[in-house]
């Protein structure tokens, strides 16, 4: 059923896609960075803090989008004993990790014009906190345990657990009152952004993607060559 | 132009803090990938050298192996 998943035939297309996923990142990204930075207009409301979201909102989106691959592949892992998931939801930790930690000190630094606060308990900043948790906890317990047995099992239980935090954070602003404005961007129903600031918040998305992606490659490469290691040690 | 941009009416120390932030954690975040995914490579190929000729030939004999070493020697 996972023949596709096996590592010898994914590591012959991972070796290699690193620098042209590089190279692509750094084209979307530069066109990114001009549309966000330069060529957008500035809000009628929040004048050019506004432009802080091109940096914020995608992170949020990533972050919360590898927690949820990892989960989906923490339990495939577990359920099927393929231990090829286990090495792919490792990988994808460290740059949902950081995008986790990207949107909450932008979120920190666009606070302080918009609300006049750093930081505050409101339901989405604090969801979002727990998430970083669990990412953290997440990636000491692959530290910390050596048995590979029982560190899938745990990992496993961190990512099922912290998934429950993932719808918590995307309704938050419906089910309480936050600072947080309601969703702008939605792929069912009507977005509320305007046009000259969806492109450049699309653009910057796909290039926070790229890196993701870059991120996942070069990591999962390391796994499978520390393997690969212990495989020439025991020859 | 540039003042403007730069200062972004008030808001620049804002706008550019949060945009450095984020470039100066993917600059970090790809240094140490690439530091971690380096030493790996010359783990391997410093074992595989030390293999005598039979174990050697086992090894080079799995596809995987040989990306490696490719891409170890491009170091």
């Amino acid at each position: 059923m996972f023949k596709s998943f096996e590592p010898n035939k994914i590591f012959v297309i991972t070796s290699r896609a690193p620098k042209y996923v590089l190279f692509l990142f750094i084209i979307v990204l530069s066109i990114g960075l001009t549309e966000a930075l330069i060529l957008s207009p500035e809000d009628y409301k929040q004048s050019h803090a506004v432009r802080i979201m091109y940096v914020h909102v995608p992170a949020a989106w990533i972050s919360l989008g590898v927690f949820s691959s990892i989960a989906i592949f923490s339990v495939s892992s577990f359920l099927f004993k393929n231990k090829n998931f286990a090495i792919i939801s490792k990988s994808l930790a460290p740059s949902g990790f950081i995008f986790n930690i990207i949107a909450l000190v932008t979120g920190a630094i666009w606070g302080k014009p918009t609300w006049g606060t750093w930081w505050a308990w409101d339901a989405r900043i604090t969801s979002m906190l727990i998430l970083a948790l669990f990412y953290a906890m997440y990636l000491l317990a692959w530290r910390i345990y050596e048995d590979k047995e029982n560190v899938i099992k745990i990992t496993s239980i961190i990512a099922i657990l912290g998934a429950i935090n993932v719808p918590i954070i995307k309704f938050s602003v419906d089910w309480w009152n936050t600072l947080h404005q309601n969703t702008s961007v939605n792929v069912f129903s009507d977005t509320s952004i305007h046009i000259s600031m969806l492109i450049p918040l699309g653009i910057m998305t796909a290039a926070f993607a790229l890196f993701s992606l870059l991120i996942f490659l070069m990591k999962y490469n390391t796994e499978m060559i520390k393997v690969k290691n212990k495989g020439l040690d025991r020859l | 132009m540039i003042n403007e941009i730069i200062s972004m009416n008030g808001y620049g120390s804002y706008v550019w803090s949060a945009f450095s932030f984020t470039l100066i954690s993917f600059t970090t975040l790809y240094f140490v990938t690439k530091l971690q995914l380096l030493k790996e490579q010359k783990k391997f190929a410093s074992k595989f050298g030390s293999l005598n000729k039979v174990k050697a030939r086992a090894a080079i004999s799995q596809n995987i192996n040989k990306e490696i070493l490719s891409s170890a020697s491009n170091i």
